[in-house]
């Protein structure tokens, strides 16, 4: 096994995540180890039930691995308890989901502002972070509503900007267009890039859509019933 | 999360589930109000009985009799001290007993059987001297008419009873002069026995207070061998009309129905029980008391007064005793009510638990959604308790208004009732600031402790799973 190191933002080490479902014991992921660098843009692609949410769910500390380890910037995941997740998930993560998970009853600017009240940010600084978040995206003309009078694409955005406002260092997407039509999935796509270059953010996006895969990610890691197929390093490099 | 922002979220959240949240609420809001009505009623009755019985004055009053009288009169004998010794109650005793330490007044028990004249139609009835500190009495203070103008006014105030058999409208009895009838004692002169009556003016010629000199020079003089019992009037003009008397039939001897100032009384030197007695004993010159009332500071001082008027030889008599169980009674009774009105707040409880146990079903994607941004399962769990507590809160205070609005509309009622039966009004409700504030607390950990499973139940909720909830 081997140690964190700073040259990795996230890396997993021999990681599995089972569970049992009735008499049966399901591998969804099954002895991976990956590792992603700081700044990288990484695609982690495979089919429905490969186990590509899974292993993303563990990077966000979401779900605890059944045995090996999950390093983020040198701190192992699977050693802290949940008040250490909580804290790893408020300030080392940024989360982007496929559905949007925006809270209904809240307007942008609120859904906005969330992840800062959850990360006691002081409440005179919170305004001006949410504004920078939102422009990012380009929503601010949209502050003041509530998700449900936003199209598709603008609540993709305003969850992008949510997952910006505390200014994580690695952004986590599971399929961010899957519910998107082609237009608006790429424009996001494009967002996810600016991003990632303008703020030399680590991301790492969970997709089916190997072409858009290859448009816009440094690196294509493929998974298949739970265990890692391939890691994209070496057709990085001869891409590079 | 910091307490402020827990607090919007919290009410946001009640906000939204509005309807669910206001049944709920309402459910606390009503089991408050039921404990709220129950202990209002409870301690209303309460503080109505000890207002009524201490405004009679039993309760910093102490009877105190000669040993002798109490053994005659068939008294508790455990009340005396048999080791001491027996002492007159007369005059001396009374200045003595007035001097001890915490003691108000002292004043002698004056109630007589007699007769009185109202347009010359005679009515047998009893008198009682009543002292002028009994003016706070509570018997007093839904009274017709006045109290005594001073402490030596020649002046009556009829219990209703008696008013009724004088007059059909009793009312108009106010302002009327009724002539008092008594036997007005008086001690022989030394050579009374030889001398008869002859010296002596008819006492009917000069109503009033007028005292025969013959009498007056025998107070003065030696040791009188005997008494003698003369037939006296006296005009009294009626100030009032009262529903009862203080302290009626405590240590006496019936039912005062024509009350009169004690001062009055006093002068009027009723022949009393005790009247043959100190004759037989020779000391017919110096009357002694059938009992004295000795007014203390406080009911808290009865016990140590009452000892040091042992101690001196008297019997006494208090109804300390009596008082200890009437707090004990109304201690067992407010218990009984509020463990009636904490079943309906149980139940309002049990709602709490059932609309938080909801809400974690309903919102178990935004507890996920939550769990992903940051929140840890400290704040999910402070989350939930906030709103169990601000239902709480909420439905405590409407609770606390709806249970004093109960206790008024039952004294409403009641005294509608009463107004009908042509009694005075009571105050049957109380709701003291202490019941406030103890049924809102008791509101608010109540809905805290409904809360503690769903909140934890939240917190413990896996976030991956409840993400994919839909």
């Amino acid at each position: 096994m081997t140690g964190p190191s700073d040259a990795f933002a996230v890396r997993t080490d021999h990681v599995s995540r089972h569970y049992q479902m009735g008499d049966a014991l399901v591998r969804a992921v099954d002895d991976v180890s990956i590792s992603v660098r700081p700044g990288e843009f990484v695609a982690l692609l495979g089919s429905s039930g490969s186990g590509k949410s899974t292993l993303l769910n563990l990077l966000a500390g979401l779900d605890r691995p059944t045995s090996g380890a999950i390093y983020a910037h040198e701190k192992n995941l699977a050693a802290m308890n949940s008040e250490e997740l909580a804290l790893h998930r408020s300030h080392t993560i940024g989360m982007v989901f496929q559905a949007f998970n925006l809270l209904p009853r809240m307007t942008l600017e609120e859904n906005v502002e969330l992840p800062l009240r959850l990360a006691e940010v002081d409440r005179e600084e919170r305004p001006a972070r949410v504004r920078e978040a939102v422009e990012r995206v380009k929503l601010v003309a949209r502050l003041n509503h509530r998700p449900t009078e936003l199209s598709g694409g603008e609540q993709q955005r305003a969850s992008l900007a949510r997952a910006l406002v505390n200014r994580p260092t690695i952004l986590l997407a599971d399929e961010p267009t899957g519910n998107l039509d082609s237009a608006t999935g790429d424009a996001i796509m494009n967002l996810l890039q600016e991003i990632n270059k303008s703020l030399h953010m680590t991301i790492v996006m969970v997709t089916h859509d190997r072409n858009r895969a290859e448009r816009f990610a440094h690196r294509i890691i493929t998974m298949g019933d739970g265990k890692l197929i391939d890691d994209g390093l070496k057709s990085a490099v001869s891409r590079a | 999360m910091k307490l402020r922002d827990l607090t919007e979220l919290a009410t946001r959240n009640l906000r939204e589930a509005m309807l669910r949240n206001s049944l709920t609420t309402l459910g606390i809001a009503v089991g408050v109000a039921s404990l709220v009505a129950m202990l209002s009623l409870g301690v209303g009755l309460q503080e109505m009985a000890s207002t009524r019985l201490s405004k009679t004055g039993l309760f910093d009053a102490i009877i105190v009799m000669s040993q002798a009288n109490q053994r005659a009169f068939g008294g508790p004998r455990r009340a005396t001290n048999p080791a001491g010794p027996s002492r007159r109650l007369d005059e001396e005793a009374r200045q003595q007993l007035t001097r001890l330490k915490n003691v108000v007044e002292v004043y002698p028990e004056v109630r007589f059987p007699t007769e009185i004249q109202l347009d010359g139609k005679p009515y047998a009835t009893t008198v009682a001297g009543i002292p002028y500190s009994a003016r706070a009495d509570g018997a007093f203070d839904g009274m017709k008419g006045s109290f005594f103008s001073s402490t030596d006014a020649d002046e009556a105030i009829l219990q209703i009873e008696l008013a009724k058999d004088l007059s059909k409208t009793p009312d108009s009895l106010i302002g009327k002069e009724i002539t008092l009838r008594y036997a007005e004692r008086q001690a022989l002169p030394a050579n009374g026995m030889a001398g008869g009556s002859a010296g002596m003016p008819n006492p009917f010629a000069a109503p009033g207070r007028a005292k025969p000199a013959a009498a007056a020079g025998a107070d003065a003089g030696e040791p009188a061998p005997g008494i003698s019992i003369i037939p006296r009037e006296l005009k009294l003009r009626v100030i009032g009309i009262v529903e009862t008397e203080p302290a009626a039939g405590f240590g006496g001897i019936g039912r005062g129905r024509l009350l009169i100032p004690l001062q009055i009384a006093q002068k009027l030197r009723i022949a009393q029980p005790t009247d043959l007695r100190d004759m037989l004993r020779g000391d017919s010159d110096k009357p002694s008391y059938e009992s004295l009332t000795v007014r203390v500071t406080s009911p808290k001082v009865v016990q140590s007064v009452e000892d040091e008027i042992k101690a001196m030889g008297f019997g006494t008599f208090s109804i300390l005793d009596a008082t200890k169980n009437l707090q004990l009674f109304f201690t067992v009774f407010d218990g009984l009510l509020g463990i009636f009105g904490s079943l309906a707040l149980t139940v309002a409880s049990l709602g709490i638990i059932n609309t938080l146990v909801m809400a974690i079903l309903e919102r178990r994607r935004e507890i996920g959604i939550l769990k992903a941004l940051g929140a840890a399962d400290r704040d999910v769990r402070r989350l939930f308790f906030v709103e169990a507590g601000a239902m709480g809160l909420v439905g405590g205070i409407f609770g606390v208004v709806l249970g004093w609005m109960i206790g008024r509309a039952v004294t409403f009622g009641t005294n509608a009732y009463l107004a009908r039966q042509q009694l005075p009004p009571i105050d049957l409700s109380s709701v003291p600031w202490w019941m406030v504030g103890a049924a809102i607390a008791f509101s608010f950990v109540v809905s805290l402790a409904a809360g503690i499973y769903p909140a934890a139940r939240a917190a413990r909720l896996n976030p991956v799973e409840a993400l994919r909830y839909e």
